[in-house]
């Protein structure tokens, strides 16, 4: 039985789009996860290596989408003797409902995790009835 | 011939699959290491060494990298934390414990080892030691 504490190595999940790209970089999809609290959406992205000027997250026509690119010119120099994994720019891209209040949405990039607070908009939130 | 596969059967064979990719004949597997957490990829600059690892998230206070002779070892605990009252839609991120441990074919000085942990990418600088450096070859 896998040890329940023992970290698996997975491989990136590459973009497969309809669109071909005409600079180089290879796009992978970022590890998510979204929970939801009581006045929140919150969204968590792995994205190591994204600095925050490199990073863009728009929202348009009800889809956020996160598209955080790496810098290259810290890898120049350098010949790979060895790898194990793939290093590339990451997007995502994430269709809200319309219970979420698109004007107060929060971004906070850390240590390469990016968390996204979609706060729900008033009306989605739970109210408690009070029975007469 | 069995009808139903046996999980742990496969389970077993998917580690073995896995263990036997990352095994090569370049890294090879350090004394204390357990696991193949993080991937790392090595470069060389010059005669140095650099490897790099994606650790997103980490405390560095939560980050232990030792070298010994030529072997390096990361290890650490990655955390994934939810709210108490939270209601979790999906779960993607792994977290937990991690110890890998890798040796170099080469020599390294560890005195002039560096690491640097930077937009949750972990870079460890390992310069070469003076008596394991090449030595430039002029063509007559």
């Amino acid at each position: 039985m896998a040890n329940a504490q023992e970290l698996a190595v997975r491989e990136k999940k590459e973009l497969a789009s309809k669109e071909e790209k005409t600079v180089p970089g290879r796009y992978y999809v970022p590890y998510a996860d979204i929970f939801e609290t009581d006045d929140a959406l919150t969204v968590v992205l792995e994205i190591p290596g994204v600095e925050k000027k490199d990073l863009d997250v728009a929202l348009e026509n009800d889809v956020l989408r996160i598209d955080g690119r790496l810098d290259f010119a810290k890898y120049e120099g350098m010949d790979p003797v060895y790898t194990e994994y793939n290093i590339g720019h990451y997007t995502r891209s994430f269709t809200l409902s319309n219970k979420i209040d698109q004007a107060r949405i929060g971004a906070q990039l850390d240590d390469g995790v990016l968390t996204l607070t979609l706060p729900k908009a008033k009306e989605a939130q739970s109210r408690r009835i009070s029975i007469g | 011939m069995a009808l139903f596969p046996d999980p742990f059967d496969t389970l077993l064979t998917l580690q073995q699959a896995l263990d036997s990719f990352r095994s090569s004949g370049w890294l090879g597997s350090g004394p204390s290491g357990g696991g193949g957490y993080p991937p790392m990829n090595v470069f060389r600059k010059g005669d140095d060494f650099i490897i790099i690892a994606e650790l997103p998230g980490l405390n560095k206070s939560e980050l232990d990298v030792e070298v010994k002779g030529n072997s390096v070892r990361v290890a650490g605990t990655k955390p994934v934390r939810f709210p108490e009252k939270a209601a979790v839609h999906r779960r993607e991120r792994v977290a937990g414990r991690f110890d890998r441990a890798v040796t170099l074919p080469v020599q390294i000085n560890p005195d002039g080892v560096k690491a640097e942990y930077r937009d949750g990418i972990l870079a460890l600088f390992l310069p070469r030691a003076e008596q394991d450096k090449p030595k430039s070859i002029q063509i007559g």
